[in-house]
C-alpha cells in the first residue's frame, strides 16, 4: 500500500505517499502540481508525458513512482534556470515550433535528452530520437529546426 | 420572414449538430423541485443548439442570437492603456488568439503588446456558434475591425472637441490621438476616462484596407508562447482547484448497450468514493483517478448489447441504405449528363471509398465541473462553449444564465470538440459531490471509442472527356460522407452532383475540412485518370478546364515551385498533383513518392503546396497551419482508419491507430499567395484537402496502380 517515497524532482527533495506502482505521471501532475507534463495516451505511445530520469527521456506514464525514487527527475518546469530558458526551450520559442502546444513539453524533454547524449545529432538521428513523440498539429519540421538550432547554440556555449 | 436556418442546412455532414447529447439523464424533476421549489424548475425538452451567427455579409443572412452592437461588449480600453477584446471563439492551436489580437491592435492603433483577448467564456464574451468552418477569420476580423474603428473615431472626436479642431485633421496611432498641426497629443488612456462602452458605432465606419495594415499581415509570434515552452500554460486538463475530485465513467462494452442488471453496493462501501447512476450513465468521483477507477471496477453490471454493422460491411451498407431525398440542397444539375457522355471521346466510371478516421487530439476531451448551489461552471476544451452551455442548461433543467462555460486555450480539436460529452459527464457526477469540483479526463481509449468520427463514405463518378481535353460530362454521387466541396470547380456543361444521406452507423461529425477531403480525393483522382485517358499533362488538363483565375494561380504557383513537369530520375519514383477550392480559399498540392521496387514500401518524399486565402493576417501562423494540415492530411491519406466490429472499436490505441510521426514527414515547401485585394478567409481546413489525391496520383505515376480507397496504403506504408 501507500508507503512514503522520497523523490528528487527538479533538484528538490519531496516525500509522497502513493502506491509504489502508481505511474510517476500522476504523482507529478496530481500530487505535486507539475502539470507541464501531459497525459496523452497512458500507454507510452505518444511522448506527451516525457520527463528526464537521470538525464534520459522516459515516459512518465510507464514508470512506477517507486522506480523513480532513486534517481533525479527533471520535468519541463525544471529546465528554466534563474529566469533563463534552457537553449532547447528558447529554440522552440524562436522557431515557433508549436500550434496547440500540448505536445511541446514532451517534445522539449525528448530533445534535451537527445542533445545530452548526442550534442551533434544528424537529421536522421533527430528523427529517430523523436519518433515516439506525437504532434497531431503537424509541426514536425519546425521541431526538427528547433532541435538543430538548439544543438548549434549549445555547442557555441560549450566552446 | 424566413425562420432561422440550422447550420446543417449548409453543411449536412456536421452530424454532431443534429445529434442529441450522448447522455440523456433521467435526473430530473424531483431533484430540482427539492432545490428550487416547484415553481422555478424549467422542464425544457432538448432544444436545438445549432444557433448560428453570421456577421459577414452573404447569401445566408441568418442568426438566431443577435450580436451585441455596443462597443463595450467587444472591447475595453482601460485607463492604464490596456486593451481587452472579447470574442467567443476558442484558441485550439490555430493561433486565433494571436491573429485576432493583431487585427484589433492594427485597427485601433495600439501596440500589439497592449492587447489581451478574452476568448470563449459564455459569461464574458458575445454569443458565438462555434469555432468551426474556417469562420473565425472571415467573421471576427471584420467584426473586431468595425468595433475598433468605431472606438478609434470616438476617441478622435473627443480629442477634436477638447482642442476645438476638426476631427478630419487628427491622426490616431500608437495609442494616442495627435494633431499634426499643433503637435498636441492625448493618449487613449486619457481619452477613455469617460465611459465609451455604451456608444454604438456609427453605421458608416471605415476599416483599414489590407494595404494599410501595420500590425496585421506581419509574422508576429504566438501570444503567450513562453507559457507553452515552460509548461506553465493551464489547459482544462491541468486545472486543480481546492477540494477537486477525479471523475471516471463506466463505459458500456459496445455502442448502444444498456444496463440489464446493476449492483454498486461494494463500490459504495469504499471510503471517499461517490457513485452516480442515472439511467445508463454510471460515474464515480474520488480523490484520485485511480481510486475512481477502482470503485467502478467493483460495480457488478450486466449489459444488454445490440448487434451492429461491422467495418467489413460498411461500404455495401452505405450504398444500400441511402435515404431517398427530394431535398434540392442535395442535388445540383446543369445540362444533361447523357448528352455529355455521348459527346465524349473517353468515358470513365469509378467508385471511391473513404474510411472513418479519428481526430485524436493530443489533449483528450476533458472537463472540470463545479456546482455552486443551482449554478454550474464548466471549464472545458470545446469548440462550441455556448452550445455546451445550452446542453448543460437543458439536461440539468436550469437557466442558461446559471451555466458558465470557460474554454482555456485548448490542446487541439480539428473539428472533434463540438459536443458536450465530457462536460455533461463531469457536471452530472459533480451534482453528487456537494459542491466539490470534479475533473474528468477521457483516456486515450475513450477518445478513440466514445468521441465521434469523420464519417465513412462511398463516392461514384461518371465522366466524359472530348479528344481536345475538354470535360463533356460529370456525374458525382457522395453517399454519407458529406457535401463540402462536392461541386466540381471545373467547367463542365453537363453535370449532376448529388449527396445521399445514410443513417449513421458510427457516431460521426465534423473533421477538419469535413467531406472536402473525400470529395477532392474522388474528383482529383478521377481528373488524373481522365488526363491520362486523353494523354494530357495533368496540370495542362486542369488549366484547360478551368476559368477560375484564383484556382489557376495556385496550380501554376505550386507547379513552378515543384518544377513540374519533372522527369523521373530513378525507378519507383512518381509525381502527382491535385487542386481545389473551398470556404473562400484555394489550394494546389504536388507530391513526389518513392515506391521501393522490391519491398513495395512507399515513402512520400516531397510535398509542395500553394495556398491562397485572400489577405494574409499572419504569414507565420498561416504557414504553421498549412504545413500542419499537410502532415495531418498524410495520416488520413495513407494509413489512418478506425476499425470496428459489432459496436466495438478494435484499434482504440496509438499502437494500432497509426498517426503521422517524424519519420513520415517529407520535405515540405509552401507558397502563400497574399491577395491584399481580397477579404481574409479562414485557413484551418482547405490546406488538408488536396493531399490525398496528390499522393494517390503520384503513386499511380510510380506504379500504374490506381488507388481508389482512403486510406491509400493502410498496411504497406
Amino acid at each position: 500500500m501507500a508507503g512514503s517515497l522520497q523523490l528528487e524532482i527538479n533538484g528538490r527533495r519531496v516525500s509522497v505517499s502513493y502506491p509504489p506502482e502508481t505511474p510517476l505521471l500522476y504523482v507529478l501532475r496530481d500530487e505535486l502540481g507539475l502539470t507541464g507534463t501531459k497525459y496523452g495516451c497512458g500507454e507510452g505511445m505518444c511522448g506527451a508525458c516525457t520527463v528526464l530520469i537521470g538525464g534520459t527521456a522516459r515516459r512518465s506514464c510507464q514508470i512506477p513512482v517507486s522506480a523513480a525514487a532513486s534517481r533525479p527527475v527533471t520535468t519541463i518546469e525544471g529546465l528554466e534556470k534563474d529566469g533563463a530558458l534552457h537553449p532547447v526551450q528558447q529554440a522552440f520559442l524562436d522557431a515557433g515550433a508549436f500550434q496547440c502546444a500540448y505536445c511541446t513539453s514532451g517534445m522539449i524533454m525528448s530533445s534535451v535528452s537527445l542533445l545530452n547524449a548526442n550534442p551533434h545529432p544528424t537529421r536522421e538521428q533527430i528523427v529517430q530520437a523523436m519518433q515516439g513523440n506525437v504532434c497531431r498539429c503537424g509541426t514536425h519540421p519546425r521541431i526538427i529546426e528547433a532541435i538543430e538550432k538548439a544543438a548549434g547554440q549549445m555547442q557555441g556555449r560549450a566552446k | 420572414m424566413k425562420p432561422a436556418l440550422d447550420w446543417m442546412d449548409l453543411e449536412p455532414e456536421r452530424y454532431e449538430f443534429r445529434a442529441l447529447p450522448m447522455h440523456q439523464f433521467a435526473l430530473g424533476r424531483r431533484d430540482f423541485v427539492k432545490i428550487f421549489g416547484a415553481g422555478l424548475a424549467v422542464f425544457a425538452v432538448v432544444k436545438k443548439t445549432a444557433a448560428m451567427q453570421e456577421t459577414a455579409p452573404g447569401p445566408h443572412g441568418f442568426h438566431t442570437e443577435e450580436l451585441p452592437k455596443d462597443i463595450g461588449a467587444w472591447l475595453h480600453i482601460g485607463e492604464d492603456g490596456k486593451v481587452t477584446g472579447f470574442v467567443g471563439k476558442a484558441e485550439i492551436g490555430q493561433n486565433v488568439r494571436t491573429s485576432l489580437s493583431q487585427t484589433l491592435a492594427d485597427e485601433l492603433g495600439v501596440p500589439f503588446e497592449s492587447v489581451h483577448l478574452v476568448l470563449a467564456d459564455t459569461a464574458l464574451t458575445p454569443f458565438d456558434a462555434g469555432t468551426f468552418g474556417s469562420r473565425s477569420t472571415p467573421t471576427m476580423t471584420p467584426q473586431l475591425r468595425k468595433m475598433a474603428a468605431a472606438a478609434r473615431s470616438i476617441l478622435i472626436e473627443r480629442a477634436a472637441k477638447q482642442w476645438s479642431v476638426s476631427p478630419d485633421k487628427l491622426a490616431a496611432a500608437d495609442a494616442k490621438v495627435s494633431d499634426p498641426t499643433s503637435g498636441k497629443s492625448l493618449s487613449y488612456a486619457e481619452l477613455v476616462r469617460e465611459d465609451i462602452g455604451k456608444e454604438t458605432p456609427p453605421p458608416d465606419e471605415h476599416t483599414k484596407p489590407a494595404a494599410l495594415w501595420t500590425i496585421a499581415g506581419k509574422p508576429i509570434p504566438k501570444v503567450d508562447a513562453r507559457a507553452f515552452v515552460t509548461g506553465s500554460h493551464r489547459y482544462s486538463t491541468d486545472l486543480r482547484p481546492e477540494g477537486m475530485l477525479y471523475g471516471k465513467v463506466l463505459r458500456p462494452p459496445s455502442f448502444g448497450a444498456t444496463i440489464a442488471s446493476y449492483d454498486d453496493a461494494a463500490a459504495k462501501a469504499m471510503a471517499d468514493v461517490v457513485i452516480v447512476r442515472d439511467a445508463d450513465f454510471v460515474g464515480a468521483a474520488a480523490p484520485t483517478a485511480a481510486a475512481a477507477e477502482a470503485a467502478l471496477a467493483k460495480i457488478q453490471v450486466q449489459w444488454k448489447e445490440v448487434p451492429q454493422i461491422s467495418g467489413k460491411d460498411i461500404f455495401a451498407y452505405l450504398k444500400k441504405n441511402a435515404e431517398p431525398s427530394k431535398d434540392e440542397r442535395f442535388r445540383k444539375a446543369k445540362g444533361t449528363v447523357s448528352d455529355g457522355l455521348e459527346k465524349a471521346a473517353h468515358k470513365l466510371e469509378s467508385s471511391y471509398t473513404v474510411a472513418y478516421i479519428a481526430h485524436a487530439p493530443l489533449e483528450p476531451r476533458a472537463a472540470l465541473a463545479q456546482w455552486n448551489g443551482g449554478k454550474l461552471t464548466v471549464w472545458m476544451g470545446t469548440q462550441r462553449p455556448f452550445a455546451v452551455r445550452d446542453d448543460l442548461a437543458d439536461l440539468f433543467h436550469i437557466a442558461e444564465k446559471d451555466v458558465r462555460v470557460i474554454v482555456p486555450d485548448t490542446g487541439s480539436a480539428y473539428g472533434g470538440k463540438h459536443t458536450s460529452d465530457a462536460g455533461l459527464e463531469a457536471a452530472r457526477i459533480a451534482r453528487a459531490t456537494s459542491g466539490r469540483p470534479v475533473k474528468l479526463i477521457w483516456t486515450r481509449q475513450e477518445e478513440f471509442t466514445w468521441a465521434y468520427f469523420r464519417p465513412a463514405g462511398v463516392i461514384e463518378v461518371k465522366s466524359g472527356v472530348a479528344a481536345d481535353g475538354k470535360l463533356t460530362a460529370w456525374e458525382f454521387h457522395n453517399y454519407h460522407s458529406g457535401m463540402s466541396a462536392i461541386e466540381t470547380p471545373y467547367d463542365v456543361a453537363n453535370q449532376l452532383t448529388q449527396y445521399h444521406q445514410v443513417p449513421l452507423v458510427l457516431r460521426s461529425g465534423s473533421y477538419r475540412g469535413l467531406a472536402a477531403t473525400a470529395n477532392h480525393f474522388a474528383r482529383e483522382t478521377q481528373m488524373d485518370a481522365l488526363a491520362r485517358a486523353v494523354s494530357m499533362d495533368p496540370v495542362q488538363f486542369r488549366l484547360t478546364n478551368l476559368s477560375d483565375a484564383r484556382m489557376k494561380a495556385v496550380i501554376e504557383a505550386a507547379a513552378k515551385a515543384f518544377g513540374w513537369p519533372k522527369s523521373k530520375s530513378e525507378a519507383g519514383q512518381g509525381f502527382g498533383m491535385a487542386a481545389g477550392y473551398e470556404k473562400g480559399s484555394y489550394v494546389a498540392t504536388f507530391a513526389e513518392v518513392f515506391v521501393d521496387p522490391k519491398t513495395k514500401k512507399v515513402r512520400v518524399t516531397k510535398l509542395v503546396e500553394a495556398f491562397e486565402c485572400g489577405a494574409v493576417v499572419n504569414p507565420d501562423g498561416l504557414k504553421n497551419q498549412v504545413v500542419g494540415a499537410m502532415i495531418q492530411g498524410m495520416g488520413g491519406a495513407l494509413f489512418e482508419v478506425i476499425q470496428f466490429e459489432n459496436g466495438r472499436i478494435t484499434n482504440p490505441h496509438f499502437a494500432s491507430y497509426r498517426v503521422p510521426r517524424f519519420r513520415d514527414v517529407p520535405e515540405i515547401e509552401t507558397i502563400l499567395l497574399d491577395r491584399k485585394d481580397i477579404p481574409s478567409a479562414g485557413a484551418g481546413e482547405t490546406p488538408i484537402m488536396a493531399i490525398a489525391p496528390a499522393i494517390g496520383n503520384a503513386y499511380y505515376d510510380a506504379t500504374s496502380i490506381r488507388l481508389t480507397s482512403l486510406p491509400l496504403l493502410p498496411s504497406t506504408s
